[in-house]
């Protein structure tokens, strides 16, 4: 029996010492001196959120599969045991083989979201790896990062020796090829490096130069290699259905946010919502063949013992197979006992029929993102949900027997006035009516229940919006006043709820979605002052942020409520998502004139995404030639 | 509805997984007998669980060599054959070590369990010191054990007399060690460490309970009475 990296005495006094001991159903183990690259796949919060984390699970049974690689897992040490490690210096180790990451050759860092960058730093310090990529030595791990954070890789470009921009399952073996190449021929950490930098998506920040404009603006971006490539471009799968997918994914002992088997359905979105930066990422859209999904799904279902099965996809009403699926997940699980969960579907008499045999309607509530208040606004964010949908959908909710609603906005949307402000109450107002409307009162099991949260908008790079100017905190919790102050004149208002979000950590993940490298030293000054898990409230320490940006001289509203225009080069523009920015542009000049854009399917927008020759770019290219 | 089979499984829990909480064991298990194929009994509704009952729970940093839970089979099954599969699918740490028809109109687990049996060997290279044997003898012809035990709301007094079947030294893997069994019902679980704390309290020893590394020998049921006791391990009970 292995030992474990922690003794017994420490494991006895921190919280769900399970974190931390490994061992769960279909982890992998491997001889050590069977392989020949170790590496860690790490996702930097606490280890119920990262395990359920799908691109992990993705990576992790790629790289396992290779005989010649053992791919572990690692996570942010919770407070407790972090500041017990700090104490005795216990390196932080690898859950499988329970040894110290700082030996393997790669550290790999998944960037799900801005508010994980100080657990970066926590990561590599408890790991007792440098933090500045500089100050490493032949000695340390290759750390690269990848994911949605990484298509503005500025802020943290410092900490790492390269990013994998795009989706990982098409470059790491060839990524690894040249890592076991330059070791036989002895090559250093820096020649790896050059090796890889020409490579599709590979993007390392120590071989462009950045120069700045007087006004702070960025002047330029060279590399100041000759191998380096002048733009990466990002690296995507063009046979969705040709990569392997992990059918028999890790089954945490605890319980984790994403407790049951996870199906990805498809990739990217038709949609192109102005604020979505995945929608723009993830382009083209993509679809997984409905046969291959029910064979994983039986699969998974039967190599994980999970009880509750999940699609995943930014839209899955989109997926123009869900009848067929949905229907075979159906009769699949009532014979197993599985629960379905279907997110991010569009509300109508499918989606209703489905939920009323799947779930309890008396437990569960229905949601509804409409994101902004009025049409007119919905028009400018390209938000495809009109009024009517949203009315016609609660009221065959109601009829349905659902009482509870849930509905979504943002505030501090580009050329949001009040008026789209009071929208927010006035919508949630009409939906009580339809209520009252709709179910007559002898029917009434219980109150309708409407519950209205908003979340403050953060402008993203790669998206139509990256050129607005957000709001401040302060201009942000007037929003939020005025919303309340909205619902509460309603003539429902008794059967309306409003939630929101703090305003401070939002201008924080501002700063860090559209920040530049000198934003580096603040993240790292705030933490050598002790900001950690900064996306939980709890831990979140808005002034030790303040004063990290004072000590290090550098403004907030730099990035956050300044305008930008059309030609600034922004910290991003080194790399290519897919997405011209000449469309970007001509979607931001059309948001401002309130006129929306089809999806995907009705019509091409020409996006640039074509260019990788797949998905909806394809399929309906020949659908017209038809 | 064709007729359900009580089954009684034992199992060991050893190693890294004695640090998974009980409610993560019972998590743990649905999922091994779903991957297990057995064909398992569920309730009705919405989100049906499995018909499950465990004798009683470990706590966190304990091992076992005795744990018990009962399922309900949909199809008759060698037992063999039950116990087999379930192994293919246990975490390194934890074993089946049998599985058992039960009478039909059995007790569950977890109403039917009386007694538990514990090893305690000392972390700290603390080995019992001569004349530990009549120490413990001594403890135990005291009329009243009374210790103090946290409760949701208060701290209560509490008689631990009643609730010690055995205590003595004894050996456990070549390790001098002491033995204790007493009360593991749901009404009156006495956990091992609250004893030996009082042990050492009255030989004025200091104590911590991180000390104690605690194996539970087995889990029993009572076959006689309440004044008569006739403890038995768990399975027992099966044919």
């Amino acid at each position: 029996m292995s030992s474990l990296a922690l003794d017994d005495e420490i494991l006895m006094q921190v919280e769900k010492p399970a974190r931390y001991i490994g061992k769960e159903i279909n982890s992998v183990v491997k001889r050590p001196e069977s392989v020949d690259i170790r590496m860690a796949m790490c996702f930097p919060d606490v280890y119920e959120i990262g395990m359920s984390h799908l691109g992990i699970q993705i990576l992790y049974d790629m790289f396992n599969s290779y005989e010649d690689v053992w791919c572990e897992r690692v996570y942010s040490p919770w407070p407790d045991l972090d500041r017990i490690m700090r104490e005795r210096e216990i390196p932080l180790f690898g859950l499988e083989s329970q040894e110290p990451v700082k030996y393997l050759d790669f550290l790999g860092i998944t960037l799900q979201y801005e508010m994980c960058y100080t657990n970066i730093l926590q990561v590599l310090d408890l790991s007792q790896i440098p933090l500045l990529a500089k100050d490493r030595t032949e000695d340390d791990p290759i750390v690269m990062g990848g994911g949605p954070c990484s298509y503005n890789p500025e802020p943290i470009a410092d900490f790492f020796d390269f990013f994998y921009i795009g989706e990982g399952e098409t470059r790491y073996r060839e990524i690894l090829d040249i890592y076991k190449d330059n070791k036989v021929t002895g090559g250093s950490r820096a020649d790896f490096l050059r090796r890889i930098c020409s490579l599709q998506g590979i993007y390392v920040p120590r071989f462009y130069d950045v120069s700045y404009c007087e006004d702070g603006r960025i002047a330029s971006m060279e590399p100041n290699i000759p191998e380096a490539p002048k733009r990466i471009t990002k690296n995507i799968v063009t046979d969705f259905d040709g990569v392997p997918y992990p059918v028999k994914p890790v089954v945490p002992f605890i319980k984790c946010a994403q407790d049951r088997v996870v199906l990805e359905i498809q990739r990217g979105c038709i949609r192109g919502c102005r604020f979505c930066q995945a929608g723009q990422l993830y382009r083209p859209v993509r679809e997984k063949n409905v046969d291959r999904l029910k064979g994983y799904a039986v699969e998974m279902l039967k190599n994980t013992g999970y009880d509750e099965i999940t699609l995943s996809s930014l839209s899955s009403s989109d997926y123009s197979e869900l009848k067929e699926l949905v229907d075979f997940l159906m009769e699949e699980s009532g014979e197993k006992k599985v629960n379905i969960s279907l997110p991010s579907l569009r509300i109508d008499s499918f989606s209703l029929d489905v939920m009323s045999k799947v779930q309890d309607v008396k437990k569960s509530s229905l949601t509804f993102a409409p994101e902004a208040g009025s049409q007119r606004l919905r028009n400018v964010i390209n938000k495809g949900l009109t009024e009517e949908d949203i009315l016609r959908g609660a009221q065959l909710a109601f009829e349905g027997g659902w009482t509870r609603v849930k509905l979504y906005f943002m505030l501090g949307l580009p050329t949001e006035t009040k008026e789209d402000v009071w929208g927010i109450g006035d919508l949630a107002n009409k939906i009580a009516s339809v209520f009252f409307d709709t179910v007559p009162k002898e029917k009434r099991r219980e109150p309708v229940q409407i519950v209205a949260s908003t979340s403050f908008f953060i402008p993203k790079p790669f998206t139509p919006f990256q050129w607005a100017p957000m709001c401040s905190a302060e201009e942000f919790l007037d929003k939020a006043y005025e919303t309340r102050q909205g619902i509460s004149s309603q003539l429902n208002q008794k059967r309306i709820k409003y939630n929101w979000h703090e305003a401070d950590v939002s201008v924080m993940e501002g700063v860090f979605a559209r920040g530049d490298r000198r934003v580096a030293q603040v993240i790292l000054k705030a933490y050598e002052k002790g900001c950690m898990f900064d996306a939980w409230s709890e831990y979140y320490k808005n002034e030790l942020w303040i004063e990290a940006f004072r000590d290090c001289g550098v403004s907030i509203d730099f990035y956050n409520t300044r305008s930008r225009e059309k030609d600034e080069i922004f910290p991003w523009d080194i790399l290519d998502c897919g997405v011209s920015r000449e469309h970007l542009w001509r979607e931001w000049e059309k948001a401002q004139r309130e006129v929306v854009s089809p999806n995907c399917r009705k019509a091409c927008s020409g996006c640039g995404a074509a260019k990788y020759g797949c998905g909806v770019c394809v399929r309906e290219s020949e659908d017209m030639a038809i | 509805m064709s007729e359900r089979i009580k089954v009684r499984i034992k199992f060991s829990k050893h190693g890294a997984l004695k640090f998974i909480g009980h409610l993560d064991i019972m998590r743990y298990f649905q999922k091994a007998f779903r991957r297990s194929g057995i064909d398992i009994a569920y309730t009705e509704g919405f989100s049906p669980h499995p018909v499950m009952s465990f004798a009683a729970p470990l706590g966190v940093g304990l091992e076992s060599d005795g744990e018990y839970l009962d399922v309900e089979l949909n199809t008759p099954e060698n037992m063999e054959e039950v116990k087999y599969k379930l192994n293919e699918q246990m975490a390194e740490g934890m074993e089946v070590l049998s599985a058992v028809v039960l009478p039909e109109k059995s007790k569950s687990a977890m109403a039917s369990v009386a007694a538990a049996g514990y090893y305690i060997t000392f972390r700290n290279e603390f080995t019992p010191p001569e004349g530990w044997q009549e120490a413990v003898e001594r403890f135990l012809a005291k009329e009243k054990i009374m210790v103090e035990k946290q409760t949701k709301k208060s701290m209560m007094e509490i008689d631990l007399k009643p609730a010690i079947y055995d205590f003595r030294l004894s050996s456990y893997q070549e390790k001098d060690c002491l033995y204790l069994m007493v009360n593991a019902s749901s009404a009156g679980n006495v956990k091992p460490a609250m004893v030996v704390e009082a042990l050492f309290r009255e030989q004025e020893l200091p104590f911590d309970p991180a000390w104690l590394m605690v194996t539970r020998e087995d889990t029993y049921l009572n076959r006689g009475t309440e004044s008569e006791p006739e403890f038995v391990p768990m399975d027992g009970q099966g044919k």
